[in-house]
């Protein structure tokens, strides 16, 4: 093969030029460039920082480093094919973003409502599980961002145990290929749900741990207490989503909001930020509403099981490819379909023109990246070390924002 | 509030920016008039009964060379009242451009720039068009349905042909 990369010292003044440069700042500021290898930055993502001592004046990210075309990938292989690429968007809770994109298909196909009641109660079973997962990466990485480093190791523990199971359902430990459009790759092994049912009961008294350890430490609310507040309005305003926004203190939650899949009959609380320790919607309340909503998975997962063995049994007639369809051709329509990620709004818009088995357009409307927008808004006049704390609040996967 | 008492009360303050609907979509649409489209979002996001306070997604679409048109599709949410809504506009293919709404949603900010950058669709009065997720000296625009990849960036091969065997 020949030689690839050719160096040259403008390319990356060409590539990636900063907006910033010594003649548009003033002489005590400075310019700083954090990532995009830097262990804080979740990724790489680059953050371009404009500081006076240690005060941030400004933040610009600048990402597109892990950028895979997604969009045109989806543009040019059939919808059922998509699917592998939408695990790797959000790689840490590939469930969800999946349960989304398949129920965006099934509506266009109009077999919706031909899903057995099974496939659902597994479908959200799997992406409450990865809910969990998703918290705990998100809790966990950030304690370490601050400076804690135990929580992490327990929480990457408990997240292992997850992935186990999910590996076990679909033989894969986190790009899982399992809800397809109109059902599931497989139905649930054998034994699977009593196994979620002891270990959603060892889950309940570590959860009690985390809280101890880490939400209610006296360090950590100091550290996240009235640092990064983003207020209501703004966040609505910039289309933050999530436990951002709910952190802000809005009760906004697409499970309840569309009532998608079976979650209207399903009974869960929507956790939300109240500034127990400082401002409402500060770093403490976003970390805040994800453990709560660990615990309302937890919840989640207990009515599932309960259901799937006893309304819904296991059946050896059952089949979860029943209603897959052999080739899938929507109408011609524009679809717009939302749904809740552990992060946010996951959102996908689909043109099909009836003729072909591509759509001629997907966009996926990405939660970490519209909430990272807000970055540069509420880090302005923090210090330089809060800044991590916010980052690691916002809680992004590169993956997804670049796509 | 449906569908018609939405374009109802977008026509009786803006006679002449609705150029037609579209039922059969998942929000229904209602296509702008480009040049009306900025003064009818302020509208609907200031409007008492309406306030869309949630812009979700902005996506562009090339139709190809064949009909020679873009389009900018707008997904309108009111989280207050539930309603849904999608605007689109349709724009010239040769010098596509419409104007920002990131003066009255800052979701719109980023959007239009991954808009921008994937599409060349101009957005008048964005605060800061630039590219987002490819590098700046990329040529082209790739979501645009008779893209060609350049041939090298930075000296690596960027379309490799497929018969030749690597070596």
């Amino acid at each position: 093969m020949n030689i690839q990369y050719i160096y040259d010292k403008d390319h990356l003044k060409n590539s990636e030029p900063t907006v910033n440069n010594e003649a548009s700042i003033k002489k005590e500021e400075m310019l700083i460039n954090i990532g995009p290898q830097h262990p804080s930055t979740h990724g790489v993502l680059r953050l371009e920082v404009v500081t006076d001592g240690e005060i941030v004046k400004d933040v610009i990210p600048h990402m597109g480093y892990l950028h895979r075309c997604f969009e045109k990938h989806a543009e040019s292989v059939p919808y059922n094919q998509v699917l592998p690429y939408v695990d790797r968007l959000d790689y840490v809770a590939a469930m969800n973003s999946e349960h989304a994109y398949a129920m965006g298909v099934e509506k266009m196909l109009g077999i919706a409502d031909k899903i057995p009641k099974r496939v659902e109660y597994i479908r959200v079973l799997v992406a409450e599980l990865n809910r969990l997962a998703s918290h705990f990466v998100a809790i966990g990485t950030y304690g370490l961002d601050i400076g804690a480093f135990t929580p992490f190791l327990w929480m990457m523990r408990d997240r292992e145990h997850i992935l186990r199971l999910l590996e076990w359902a679909s033989g894969a430990r986190m790009l899982y290929n399992y809800i397809w459009i109109g059902g599931l790759f497989y139905d649930l092994p054998v034994g699977f749900e009593e196994r979620c049912v002891s270990f959603s009961k060892y889950l309940k008294p570590k959860l009690e741990d985390l809280k101890n350890l880490l939400i209610s430490n006296k360090i950590f609310i100091e550290r996240t207490a009235n640092v990064g507040v983003l207020s209501r309005d703004l966040a609505i305003n910039y289309g933050v989503t999530g436990p951002m926004l709910r952190g802000s203190g809005l009760k906004y939650d697409l499970r309840r909001v569309d009532g998608y899949s079976v979650y209207p009959e399903l009974d869960f609380e929507i956790p939300i930020g109240e500034g127990q320790v400082g401002t409402v919607g500060d770093c403490w309340d976003r970390t805040w509403v994800r453990f709560r909503e660990c615990e309302e998975s937890v919840k989640i997962i207990d009515q599932c099981l309960e259901r799937l063995m006893t309304d819904h049994k296991r059946d050896k007639e059952f089949d979860p490819r029943a209603v897959v369809p052999k080739k899938i051709r929507p109408k011609a329509q524009d679809f717009y379909v939302r749904a809740e990620n552990p992060k946010g709004e996951l959102g996908f818009f689909f043109r099909a023109d009836g003729r072909a088995d591509q759509a001629i357009r997907c966009k996926c409307r990405a939660c970490s990246f519209v909430n990272l927008s807000v970055l540069p808004e509420i880090s302005r006049g923090h210090m330089l070390s809060d800044l991590v704390a916010i980052m690691g609040s916002i809680d992004v996967v590169m993956g997804e924002v670049d796509r | 509030m449906e569908f018609n008492e939405i374009k109802a009360a977008i026509a009786s303050q803006f006679p002449e920016a609705v150029l037609g609907e579209d039922l059969n979509s998942t929000p229904k649409t209602l296509i702008l008039e480009k040049s009306a489209l900025v003064n009818v979002c302020e509208f609907l996001h200031g409007e008492e009964g309406l306030y869309f306070d949630s812009l979700s997604c902005v996506t562009g679409i090339d139709n190809g060379p064949d009909k020679n048109t873009m389009e900018v599709v707008y997904n309108l949410y009111s989280i207050p009242y539930n309603h849904h809504l999608m605007l689109r506009v349709e724009l010239d293919r040769e010098n596509p451009g419409v104007e920002s709404l990131s003066s009255i949603w800052k979701t719109a900010d980023w959007h239009e720039r991954e808009t921008f950058d994937l599409f060349g669709i101009h957005f008048a009065n964005h605060p800061d068009l630039r590219r987002i997720l490819l590098p700046n000296d990329w040529e082209g625009y790739p979501l645009r349905k008779d893209y060609q990849e350049q041939e090298k960036y930075h000296g690596m091969t960027v379309v490799y042909d497929r018969d030749e065997p690597a070596s």
